[in-house]
């Protein structure tokens, strides 16, 4: 029996996990995947928007511009990376009209600080900026953190907390009594609550529906990216959007905290909500949409490519609420852009929803720190100590992006149950780099395989039916 | 924080840094130190267990292990310094900052350094294949270390895309042990590996090549279950309609090399756009004084001694740098002219006391053409190649002196004459 459960661990349900661990409660996050951040929480932009996109009054702005005040607090409680660049949103010729447009939104939504800025000192603050750009609107506030470290780190704390996590558990069903939720099964398995918070991205509105809760309606919407190699760090500064056109905010280019650059997203519709496959027409609108950005983008750098999907609300705003018709039921739906830089003002204003639901209680042994080493940041000193202290710290197993294999050993000993490549690569950045795994992966194997007493075939890339190898050589091939 | 001083540092234990390292003892340099990231030395050796490795420099045919070790057993009987577990992770001239987990982190002072980093594969997000991410799509060096070294079975059902050397000697491979190889798809109208290869490795196990062929999707959320391939056109642009499924469980990307060289980036090595690698004289020196390149660092080759006999030469031009007999009045440009893809090297430094060799690929498969070497309007050498295949690359000597009153830059060509056949 469980207080609370979480479905989805997201950075929806991750945030919400980290919040209340701060309470007396009994805490549960089910997630269908073999992680955190398995879903949409993995492929986005990673930008803390500075809040200005938003029409006035919708749930959007509000939690957008709180949202993005709590992140420095944030990110350095949690060691979390924050690369506080800055966004700009470039006009052309004639569009400059649109900037004031924003700019009026933004100031309506509580955004301080922003600009219009002039060509010279858009092009001094981005040399690359396209030859057509004739000025920008500049908002200093926004930044940039990496998606999944953020949803690693709240996970970690909650859990650090108390919070347990069950992976590969997929809810199937929510069990309402009498107007009044009691529970989820997953597959086998009843587990028992008053309250269910449902965080479940693009399932969100089926599983409300499952609840018999007051009904929405999601639409996926793909979002495709090009990731580009370290060796173009520098080329843009400022998170660069152009202008708005219709829906979406267009293709970005955006500097990442590892130092990568990202280009992208697409913006397609799609039925299929498991449909996170790139197309040729996406990664080619990328390339064909970003020099409008920005000139001298080098694709031979390409790296990687990823798509995410966007939990897109009929009423295309966020839907936060405690049902009015299943007590103990709370939807957390529709969480699209700007949901990342939303996620903990999402926290706080779920954390009062529960509130009024059940008694909030500090919990006395309560911890705000997280710390994870990272070996290629400590300076010389710091490293060296670590190392004579467990010479693993000594051993890189990933050249691209400089982990060790001490690293990975704290990984895998961590406060979350993970054990998968991609797991691991969440956690340590090992594998994200430029030879994509080449190098790393039999050495990750072999180690998952020694750490968690399984023979290296059973060691997969994300959770079952995934492994890595299909078998063994031993006398042979055994299966 | 440990500080160590060598008159050479070879930076990679492959084959490229053990040749390097034997030719500098050699050659008379006191102290001589190679740092690799491996456990083992051998570098990309250590997995090939096929033969086919040493028939141009040894005079027999031998496995890529039994190759490597022929140099780890000389290595044996010198006093050569060899640092293994041991990661380098900066690079300036004249110091490497290096990491291990029995010292920790290492500065070591270097009087003359060689990169043998060798080189990688490119990946499937370099060259940008649409789809899933599913388990079971990996480069085919990767499978090879898997299967060869790690005694894992990739898979069972393989395509492989690409029909470099690494991924033609898998399709092999893999086929002995019970996989099957549904085909070898290569973008290209022709093969890029050798002919030997794809004759012992496909043709004798009747898998497919289709030319002019890639991979347009891939399948399955979880582990790999197909992939679309269709036909390119000249454009390489997939031709509509082509399209065709192809059930597997795993994908092997044999889609080039790339010189490894972020390190020799950081210290400010130049590059040559077209190679990847370094941009060297004939000394395999590079733009930065006392930083010598050699092996599948400067450029990919196909065959392991000639990376072995690069590696010597750059020894020397080392050894002979620390002993400052190394003149450079002036260095000219060689450019790669009609028909050839690359030279190295990319400049030679006169005067030009020695023979110099220069290493080139053509830019297609042709037949009967002739390569030369022109100075200007003036040839200074040429030589008849009968069968020149991109995959196979070509050398030709200048002779002790030809460039003697030679003006600003020498040009490759190779042009084929109908007249010859
Ligand atoms: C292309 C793109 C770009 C974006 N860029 C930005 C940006 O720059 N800035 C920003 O603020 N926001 C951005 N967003 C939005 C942001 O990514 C999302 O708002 C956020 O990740 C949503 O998190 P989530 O936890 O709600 O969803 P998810 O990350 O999808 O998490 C939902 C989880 O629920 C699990 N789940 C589903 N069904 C079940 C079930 N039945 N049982 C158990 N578990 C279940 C899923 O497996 C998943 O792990 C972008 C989104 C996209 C797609």
């Amino acid at each position: 029996m469980f207080d609370v459960i979480i479905i989805g661990a997201g950075v929806i349900g991750s945030a919400i996990a980290w919040r209340l661990a701060r309470h007396d409660l009994n805490v549960a996050v089910v997630e269908r995947d073999d992680d955190v951040a398995s879903a949409t929480s993995k492929a986005n932009s990673g930008i803390i928007h500075a809040g200005y996109d938003p029409e006035p009054g919708t749930l959007k702005a509000g939690l957008n511009v709180r949202g993005n005040k709590l992140y420095p607090d944030l990110c350095r409680e949690l060691g979390v990376d924050y690369l506080a660049c800055g966004s700009m949103v470039i006009a052309h010729e004639g569009q400059e009209e649109k900037l004031e447009k924003l700019l009026l939104r933004g100031r309506q939504n509580g955004v301080e600080d922003m600009a219009i800025i002039s060509r010279d000192k858009l092009l001094d603050m981005e040399p690359n900026v396209a030859a057509e750009a004739t000025s920008a609107l500049y908002a200093p506030s926004a930044a940039v953190v990496s998606p999944y470290q953020l949803t690693v780190a709240l996970a970690e704390n909650a859990a650090l907390n108390g919070v347990e996590f069950m992976f590969n558990t997929p809810v199937e069903d929510v069990l309402v009594e009498e107007g009044r939720v009691t529970g989820v099964r997953c597959g086998e398995n009843i587990f028992a609550a008053p309250i269910v918070i449902n965080a479940a991205g693009v399932h969100a509105d089926r599983l409300a529906q499952l609840a018999g809760a007051e009904r929405y309606d999601i639409t996926p919407r793909k979002g495709e990216y090009l990731l580009l190699d370290k060796a173009m760090e520098g080329f843009v500064r400022q998170v660069l959007f152009p202008v708005p056109r219709g829906s979406s905010k267009g293709v970005l280019v955006v500097p990442t905290v590892e130092g990568n650059i990202l280009a992208g997203p697409t913006a397609w519709d799609t039925e299929d909500r498991e449909d996170v496959a790139t197309t040729p027409q996406g990664l080619e609108e990328i390339r064909r949409e970003a020099p409008w950005l920005v000139s001298g983008i080098s694709w031979g750098k390409v790296i990687g490519s990823f798509a995410g999907l966007r939990a897109v609300a009929d009423n295309d705003d966020f839907i936060i609420r405690a049902s009015a018709r299943v007590n103990g039921w709370i939807d957390v739906g529709g969480i699209q852009s700007p949901g990342l830089a939303s996620a903990p003002a999402i926290a706080e204003r779920v954390e009062h929803l529960v509130g009024g639901l059940t008694e909030l209680n500090p919990r006395q042994d309560h911890v705000t720190q997280r710390k994870s080493p990272r070996v290629s940041q400590l300076d010389r000193m710091k490293r060296q100590q670590l190392i004579e202290k467990d010479s693993a710290f000594g051993r890189i197993v990933c050249r691209c992006e400089d982990v060790s294999e001490g690293e990975v050993l704290a990984a895998l000993a961590g406060a979350l149950p993970v054990c998968s490549l991609d797991a691991l690569k969440r956690r340590t950045r090992a594998g994200t780099g430029r030879c994509q795994g080449g190098f790393c992966v039999p050495r990750l194997v072999a180690i998952i395989s020694r750490e968690k007493g399984i023979p290296p075939h059973q060691v997969t890339k994300k959770g079952p039916g995934s492994p890595v190898v299909s078998g063994w050589l031993d006398k042979g091939w055994k299966q | 924080m440990n500080r160590v001083k060598y008159s050479m540092v070879v930076i990679g234990g492959g084959p490229a840094g053990l040749a390097a390292a034997l030719e500098a003892r050699e050659l008379g340099c006191q102290d001589v130190l190679i740092v690799e990231r491996d456990w083992e030395l051998g570098g990309i050796l250590q997995q090939c267990i096929h033969n086919g490795f040493g028939l141009h420099l040894l005079g027999e045919e031998l496995t890529g292990g039994e190759y490597a070790q022929h140099f780890i057993d000389q290595l044996a009987q010198t006093d050569i310094e060899v640092m293994t577990d041991t990661m380098v992770i900066h690079l300036a001239p004249g110091l490497i900052t290096a990491v291990n987990p029995q010292q920790g982190l290492l500065e070591i002072e270097a009087g003359a350094i060689v990169l043998a980093m060798g080189c990688r594969e490119r990946t499937r997000g370099a060259i940008s294949i649409p789809g899933t991410r599913p388990a079971g799509v990996m480069t085919a060096g990767t499978a090879q270390r898997l299967l060869n070294m790690e005694g894992l079975m990739p898979g069972k059902r393989i395509v492989i895309l690409g029909s470099g050397d690494i991924g033609l000697i898998m399709a092999r491979r893999l086929t002995l042990e019970g996989a099957k190889v549904e085909a070898v798809a290569e973008l290209m109208p022709w093969s890029s590996g050798l002919t030997r290869n794809i004759v012992q490795c496909l043709d004798d196990f009747d898998i497919p090549l289709l030319l002019s062929h890639t991979v347009v999707a891939v399948h399955g959320s979880q582990r790999l279950e197909g992939v679309t391939l269709a036909r390119v056109d000249d454009n390489f642009k997939p031709i509509a309609g082509s399209e065709r499924h192809i059930p597997c469980d795993t994908l092997l990307l044999s889609v080039g090399l790339i010189p490894e060289n972020e390190l020799s980036q950081q210290a400010g090595v130049e590059l040559d756009s077209t190679t990847g690698g370094p941009l060297v004289d004939q000394h395999l020196q590079t733009t930065v004084p006392g930083i010598f390149a050699c092996g599948n660092v400067v450029h990919v080759h196909d065959l392991v001694d000639n990376v072995s006999l690069e590696a010597q030469r750059a020894a020397a031009g080392a050894v002979r740098w620390l002993k400052s007999e190394i003149a450079r009045q002036k260095t000219i440009p060689v450019q790669a002219g009609e028909g050839v893809g690359y030279v190295v090297p990319q400049r030679i430094s006169l005067p030009q006391p020695d023979e110099i060799t220069l290493l080139f690929r053509v830019k297609r498969p042709m037949v009967g053409a002739t390569a030369v070497v022109t100075d200007g309007e003036k040839q200074v050498a040429s030589k008849k190649l009968p069968f020149a295949r991109p995959a196979e690359m070509a050398e030709l000597v200048l002779e002790k002196g030809s460039l003697e009153g030679c003006g600003e830059q020498l040009e490759v060509s190779v042009v084929e004459r109908s007249d010859s056949r």
